[in-house]
């Protein structure tokens, strides 16, 4: 029994990389563009079941919604080359996302029709749901610039609610699971780990590196960062606030969608599932203030432990209690921290 | 626009233009909707008037999000967990502790009040979003309490006469106020009254101070606003209403469950916000009213569509959300308003009694010294070691290439950064640690360099904003309407003002209707209105005409011999050049030079800064 912190750790530490995750998406989303993305949790649900309906040998909802969001893709496009009286390219925004879309259909379509490897649906729910990413931008952040931080919040919100209900009608109520990527246990030290856990250790390690690479050695990446510090200064560069907050939010979703296929094995998923591991998210980029990658990776593996040791220690029933009432110390500190009165205004 | 007496004769009424006809349709509106709420209850049936009890109480709620989101610009994502505290905390003293019911709502009330006091503590000194993240978490925090103690709270089974614990009724005079046809006149009762609180307290000197939070924070302050004050006063009364909310679903029900506290609930509490109009009061009622009857449809239509059964209601709402943000931001009530013709607005009484002046400043030696004042920005010191001095009645101008620190300077003065080293004070006061506010309140006014004036606000409303540290009136005399003297007196000084600066054809104008020029003497006014000691003017000339440069030349210098001390902070030499008496020039943070125009002119070390060094 001496082994039963060790298994809380380990357990706390793949809740907490899938925390990670989320976290990190929402730092990097909001530093670029100012929006919380609420939403965040939905995207983790519809990759995962996504891949539940592919290995089913049915259509996943995903594609619709994919093509729903690029047919208003298509017409805002047109709606702004039209008035910008540019009637040609207008003819070809129209076309490309309608033909991106058919093509995605039929892809898809071919896809559940044909038996193939597990990996195999599990890297087409992921790019499925990530190419939600820019679509989600384009429709519902994009037409609404230089909006406040409380009103992309609201936005989100809404974004939410609508992914929630899709899922709902798509998937139904009941929760999916998924096999492991490969079955088999690994004994490191004392501990008994499931294939799975060092799965989704493994590939959240590995993200978190190519992301840490992406940002500071890629140009792509600085000019991520350019756009964060100083969104004119970015500009007067040549670098688009659009594109980067696109790039930032597809970047988030794809987060979202591998976190979707990591954790489903291990915890189950239905159309609410998503919400509370986006939530578990927020509070490790609350420690990060939202703007620091580094102590929201480290608050979302803290909130990924405390979870597991007062779930055992205290309550279980209380636990997800416990972790939401850990921002309350964490606000309590910054509020104390002096700031200059510049630097708490909006 | 303005009928005006004829200037010969000194007005003493201003009226607006705007028609009658606008005034009286709002008039015929409001009348047909008291005249519908009093039929009501004898016409309807019994399941009208429970859906009109649901969106009465929704409507409490959301008039405190109307507050808080959109007047002050704060969002709350946990209004729920307020009102299951409310619902809870009265249900529990009145059952488990045989509280007297309409007391037990108050303590609802009082629980829920100290709750968001709290919360307000620890995250309204800390960026916007905090707030909605906290009550969000706090949400989820109270939900889950509500769901797991079971000995106090029941669980998820719920609480109230199902589960064993009785809830005594409210009663009137030993009645028991019982069903929807009583509650009716109680829950519509308290929501009008609290509409009227609203109401008054939007008209009033702290419903101002609210409105002037859009305007951000630092605006806000330099007219003498607490700003962590106000925000939490409208996140308590936020609280408050729905806490009220809370402890008559309790007594209509007479069993609650801990979804009421859930962030669902919150949620659809941000949705009525949104439809009904972020900021407008009746779009509390209206937002409540299109929310409950449209979610009362769409459940019976979407399952029998999509073939099973589920909440999928919440498709529509997340997609209304996201299209009212898109497309009709303002809501449905401000919407149905733009269309109507305008009504006049309130007409200024000119004669008013003047507001009271600031006494006369009584220092010996200079208004404002800046000692060895230094302020860093990580490695990059800003401004180092800065000292320098204004004159009681002087025009100094503080010059300096771009990049020399001196809107740093301009922010140390006002309290707005904070000091590394050094010390400032103003009339003998040392203002080194002090808040902006506090300084404003000493008697210090500013503009901005970047325009801040409400666009939607008229000019009378937007130069009102800057009356706040010379009125008086408190938080419950403008709830219950009383300080209607001081506003016509806060309306009657602003239209002076504008007449000061030579705005006053037309001071019902939106100011949105103003170019730069006009607007820049309309931060003036504002400025004016705290009847400062010392004007501190932010690059008031940039991005002016020639003419307009004049105007506000002409206006600095009657500013001046009116007693009004002026530190103007500028890019453009022919104006500091043509006002100051005498000039600060900063570069890289540090004072380079001072003296009259001509010394400052033909200081060597200021012609390197601004033209390089000559080539030997």
């Amino acid at each position: 029994m001496l082994d039963i912190p060790l298994i809380l750790f380990f357990e706390g530490l793949t809740n907490g990389a899938i925390y990670a995750l989320m976290a990190l998406g929402l730092v990097v989303l909001y530093s670029v563009t100012g929006v919380i993305n609420v939403a965040i949790g939905e995207f983790v649900m519809i990759s995962a079941l996504t891949v539940a309906s592919l290995r089913d040998g049915s259509v996943p909802g995903t594609i619709y919604l994919l093509i729903a969001g690029l047919v208003l893709w298509a017409v805002y496009g047109a709606i702004a080359d039209l008035r910008a009286r540019r009637a040609a390219k207008a003819l070809w925004s129209l076309a490309w996302p309608l033909l991106a879309g058919a093509v995605a259909y039929l892809l898809v379509l071919a896809i559940s029709r044909t038996a193939m490897p597990y990996l195999a649906h599990i890297a087409v729910a992921i790019l499925l749901t990530t190419a939600l990413g820019p679509v989600a931008h384009r429709v519902i952040v994009q037409p609404l610039p230089r909006a406040s931080a409380l009103v992309y919040l609201i936005l989100t919100i809404g974004l939410h609610l609508a992914l929630t209900g899709l899922g709902l009608a798509f998937w139904g109520p009941q929760p999916y699971t998924l096999p492991p990527f490969s079955q088999g246990r690994l004994r490191l030290g004392p501990v008994l780990m499931d294939h799975q856990d060092i799965w989704l250790l493994a590939v959240s390690l590995l993200l978190l590196v190519l992301l840490w690479w992406f940002f500071s050695r890629t140009l792509h990446g600085k000019a991520l960062r350019a756009a964060a510090v100083n969104k004119l200064g970015a500009r007067l560069s040549g670098i688009s606030v659009v594109r980067a907050g696109r790039t930032a939010f597809t970047l988030q979703v794809f987060l979202a969608s591998v976190a979707g296929v990591l954790i489903t094995p291990i915890t189950k998923m239905a159309y609410d599932f998503g919400f509370l591991i986006g939530l578990k998210g927020f509070v490790g980029a609350i420690i990060g203030g939202l703007s620091n990658p580094l102590v929201a990776v480290i608050g979302a593996v803290f909130v990924g432990l405390a979870e597991q040791f007062s779930a055992f220690y205290i309550s279980s029933a209380y636990k997800d209690v416990l972790v939401f009432l850990l921002i309350i110390p964490v606000l309590l500190v910054r509020s104390l921290q002096h700031v200059d009165f510049e630097e708490h205004v909006e | 626009m303005t009928r005006q007496v004829p200037p010969s004769s000194s007005p003493t009424v201003v009226t607006s233009g705007g028609s009658r006809v606008g005034l009286w349709i709002r008039r015929v509106l409001l009348i047909a909707l008291l005249a519908g709420l009093v039929a009501l209850p004898f016409v309807a049936d019994a399941f009208t008037l429970r859906l009109a009890n649901v969106i009465g109480m929704n409507a409490l709620v959301v008039l405190g999000l109307v507050l808080l989101a959109g007047y002050a610009g704060l969002a709350s994502l946990g209004q729920a967990a307020f009102v299951g505290t409310g619902a809870y905390v009265a249900a529990i003293l009145a059952s488990t502790y045989g509280m007297n019911p309409w007391l037990s709502v108050v303590a609802g009330i009082l629980a829920s009040i100290v709750i968001a006091w709290l919360i307000g503590l620890i995250t309204l000194r800390l960026k916007g979003h905090f707030l909605a993240l906290a009550t969000l978490a706090w949400g989820l925090v109270i939900t889950g309490i509500l769901r797991n103690w079971m000995d106090v709270t029941g669980g998820n089974t719920g609480f109230g006469s199902a589960t064993g614990n009785r809830i005594p009724p409210l009663s009137f005079f030993g009645d028991a106020i019982r069903g929807d046809r009583e509650y009716f006149v109680l829950v519509w009762g308290a929501l009008l009254l609290a509409v009227w609180l609203v109401l008054n307290l939007m008209r009033s000197r702290v419903g101002r101070a609210i409105k002037s939070l859009r305007g951000g924070a630092i605006a806000a302050a330099s007219f003498g606003v607490d700003v962590q004050r106000i925000k939490m006063i409208t996140f308590l009364i936020a609280a408050a209403l729905a806490a009220l909310a809370g402890g008559l679903h309790t007594y209509r029900e007479l069993f609650i469950v801990p979804n009421l506290a859930a962030l669902g609930a919150s949620i659809d509490y941000m949705i009525m916000t949104v439809v009904g109009g972020l900021a407008s009061i009746w779009g509390a009622l209206a937002g409540s009213a299109v929310f409950v009857l449209l979610k009362e449809q769409l459940q019976q239509v979407l399952p029998g569509l999509i073939g099973r059964t589920g909440n999928y209601e919440i498709i529509a709402f997340g997609l209304i959300l996201v299209l009212v943000l898109q497309y009709a931001r303002r809501g449905l009530v401000p919407m149905i308003d733009g269309l109507l013709p305008r009504r006049p607005a309130r007409p200024v009484n000119a004669g008013a009694a003047p507001l009271p002046a600031r006494p006369a400043v009584n220092v010996t030696g200079p208004l404002l010294v800046l000692e060895e004042v230094t302020r860093s920005f990580g490695g990059l010191t800003a401004v180092n070691r800065l000292s320098f001095e204004v004159e009681l009645g002087e025009v100094v101008g503080l010059i300096g290439p771009n990049g020399a620190g001196k809107t740093t300077a301009f922010n140390l003065i006002t309290g707005v950064l904070s000091v590394n080293g050094g010390r400032i004070s103003f009339a003998g006061t040392d203002i080194t640690r002090k808040q902006p506010h506090e300084v404003a309140r000493l008697g210090l006014a500013r503009t901005f360099q970047h325009l801040n004036v409400s666009p939607s606000m008229s000019l009378i409303e937007n130069v009102s904003l800057g009356a706040y540290s010379r009125t008086r009136s408190g938080l419950w005399s403008g709830l219950i309407g009383l300080g209607g003297a001081e506003e016509e007196r806060v309306r009657a000084e602003a239209y002076r003002q504008l007449q000061r600066v030579g705005l006053a054809d037309d001071p019902f104008a939106r100011a949105d209707s103003l170019p730069l020029g006009k607007l820049r003497l309309l931060e003036v006014a504002r400025a004016l209105m705290a009847d400062p000691t010392l004007l501190l003017l932010d690059e008031p000339a940039a991005g002016l005409r020639v003419h307009e440069k004049e105007d506000l030349k002409a206006l600095v210098r009657r500013l001046q011999a009116e007693g009004v001390t002026v530190l103007l902070v500028e890019h453009d030499m022919d104006v500091v050049m043509d006002l100051a008496d005498r000039i600060v020039v900063m570069n890289h943070g540090e004072r380079l030079a001072r003296g009259t125009p001509a010394e400052v002119r033909s200081d060597p070390a200021v012609v390197e800064a601004y033209l390089g060094k000559e080539e030997a």
